[in-house]
């Protein structure tokens, strides 16, 4: 019989994703862990988070003013890079560094402990390691990847006010205003309601890709790695069908 | 094969002793891979039973169908008058706290300090009685395996012979009726192999534990094991005690004693 490694891999992580909303939300709840894991997950990436968040928006200011200039919409700046930061650029970046910082160390730590036994151990000492392990981390991912987009926003929007008086003057004032004049509720929730699906995604692939590698330590790199790039793959493929499905409500 | 006749188990102080462990006609195969065909076995309170075989042989996928990570395809393992087939998770889960097991990677959690991997089996189970006394419970565990002063430590930072005492501290500290040893001697010298096997002994004494041990260490073996029981073609092959077996005339079990 026929049988494609891609449909049989996308079949897992379905099941997989099933497994999680059966026993992720039956007693007994994990909570110390699943706070310990938004520390790990939120905290720990907020340098990353934040650098990228500023560089992104300033580089955005700089590279749009020469063009902006030639159709002397200079003023226009503010409301064009805010838009694009807030829709688009935010959410996407900040899911890429998180799939890259988060999957991988999720994918490498689960896959260890499946290797040397730790995940067997842990099920042996009565706890389900499915419910330790898989479903505080992938509620942590979930909720915090959200989190870490509305700061990066935040740092990308005040990179493109310095970007901006690098070379003219603007009060934070006239910035702020020009920018909350060209937005709208359809462009901020849409945007955000997104990035809870980037997280899970990032979270559900990191653990399963852990959870399942195979013998060995070449298993642990390997899960890291495929944890990254179907994590940042499954990124864009939601981002395109969040941008169908707003489309389709009329709010694009 | 009907249930095996054991030679009288070395009597337990409680009167006689009563079965713990029973393993009924146990197959499973992996693919076209027949690892045990029908393995019958019984392990009496306070006994060291010993499973001795060659690598390959099926051993520790006997000892792991019995705590519950894999299922045999057919036959019956009944744990403390328990028939495992029958346990949901959560009755799985409370039988698991009586029963321990000693991983033969050690499988410490080596994100942990020592004390924590001892506390984690402590804080997931339930147990009432044991509210509060949790830093006595850790370090009469550590104790009892002889490292009491490296409750602080990380697991990376001991040797391979200490992380195999932690591992048993671990599974000490539930208080388990039986401890199931999977080649807890592989990969030590002989001197700590020696060591090991006495402090399997003295848990046997102090707790009145049983104990399924697979090993191929055969100076563990005679150390440790009041019965053998020799695992070939997934099948009990032959058992007896230690002396009995050396004994035995046919070739496949005389070897091991070579």
């Amino acid at each position: 019989m026929f049988k494609s490694p891609f449909l049989a891999e996308t079949g897992a992580i379905a099941q997989f994703t099933g497994r999680f909303f059966r026993e992720g939300f039956r007693p007994r709840y994990e909570v110390r862990e699943f706070l310990y894991q938004c520390f790990v997950v939120g905290y720990q990436s907020l340098p990353m988070v934040g650098i990228t968040g500023f560089i992104m928006g300033l580089v955005l200011t700089l590279q749009s003013r020469p063009t902006m200039a030639q159709f002397g919409a200079e003023s226009w700046i503010p409301t064009m890079v805010g838009l694009t930061i807030i829709r688009e650029m935010g959410p996407i970046i900040t899911a890429l560094i998180f799939a890259g910082k988060i999957g991988s160390s999720i994918g490498a730590e689960l896959g260890s402990m499946r290797v040397t036994e730790q995940i067997d151990a842990m099920e042996v000492s009565g706890t389900n390691p499915f419910k330790y392990l898989v479903v505080t981390r992938v509620l942590a991912t979930t909720l915090m990847l959200p989190l870490l987009t509305v700061l990066a926003d935040a740092i990308g929007l005040y990179a493109s006010y310095v970007g901006i008086n690098t070379r003219g003057v603007t009060t934070l004032a006239l910035f702020i205003n020009n920018i909350l004049s060209g937005l709208t509720f359809a462009d901020v929730l849409p945007a955000f309601f997104k990035t809870f699906f980037f997280g899970f995604a990032v979270g559900i692939v990191g653990c399963y890709k852990g959870y399942y590698a195979n013998k060995g330590t070449a298993g642990v790199g390997a899960a890291a790695n495929s944890a990254v790039v179907v994590s940042s793959l499954l990124i864009f493929i939601i981002d395109l069908l969040a941008v169908q499905i707003t489309g389709l409500l009329g709010l694009n | 094969m009907k249930t095996l006749t054991a030679p009288a188990p070395p009597p337990a102080p409680t009167g006689p002793a009563e079965v713990v462990l029973t393993l009924e006609h146990i197959a499973k195969s992996f693919g076209d891979n027949h690892v045990l065909r029908d393995f019958s076995l019984d392990l009496h309170r306070g006994e060291n039973v010993v499973v001795l075989g060659k690598s390959g042989s099926g051993k520790s996928v006997l000892v792991k169908c019995i705590i519950g990570l894999l299922r045999p395809d057919a036959g019956r393992i009944t744990v403390l008058g328990q028939d495992i087939s029958t346990l949901d998770h959560e009755a799985m889960d409370q039988l698991r706290a009586k029963l321990g097991f000693l991983f033969q990677s050690n499988a410490l959690y080596d994100s942990m300090t020592v004390r924590e991997n001892l506390l984690f089996p402590l804080r997931r189970q339930w147990l009432a009685d044991r509210r509060g006394k949790e830093k006595e419970l850790v370090q009469q565990a550590l104790e009892d395996v002889g490292l009491g002063d490296t409750a602080e430590k990380m697991p990376a930072e001991l040797s391979g012979g200490q992380r195999k005492r932690i591992a048993l501290a671990r599974t000490l500290i539930l208080q388990p009726e039986i401890i199931l040893y999977d080649e807890p001697t592989t990969g030590l010298d002989p001197i700590t192999a020696r060591e090991i096997s006495g402090l399997i002994r003295e848990v046997q004494q102090k707790y009145q534990t049983a104990a399924f041990i697979i090993s191929h260490d055969m100076d563990s073996v005679r150390l440790v094991a009041d019965r053998v029981a020799l695992l070939a073609d997934g099948r009990c092959y032959a058992q007896g005690t230690y002396a009995e077996l050396a004994k035995h005339e046919d070739p496949r079990v005389h070897d091991f004693f070579i």
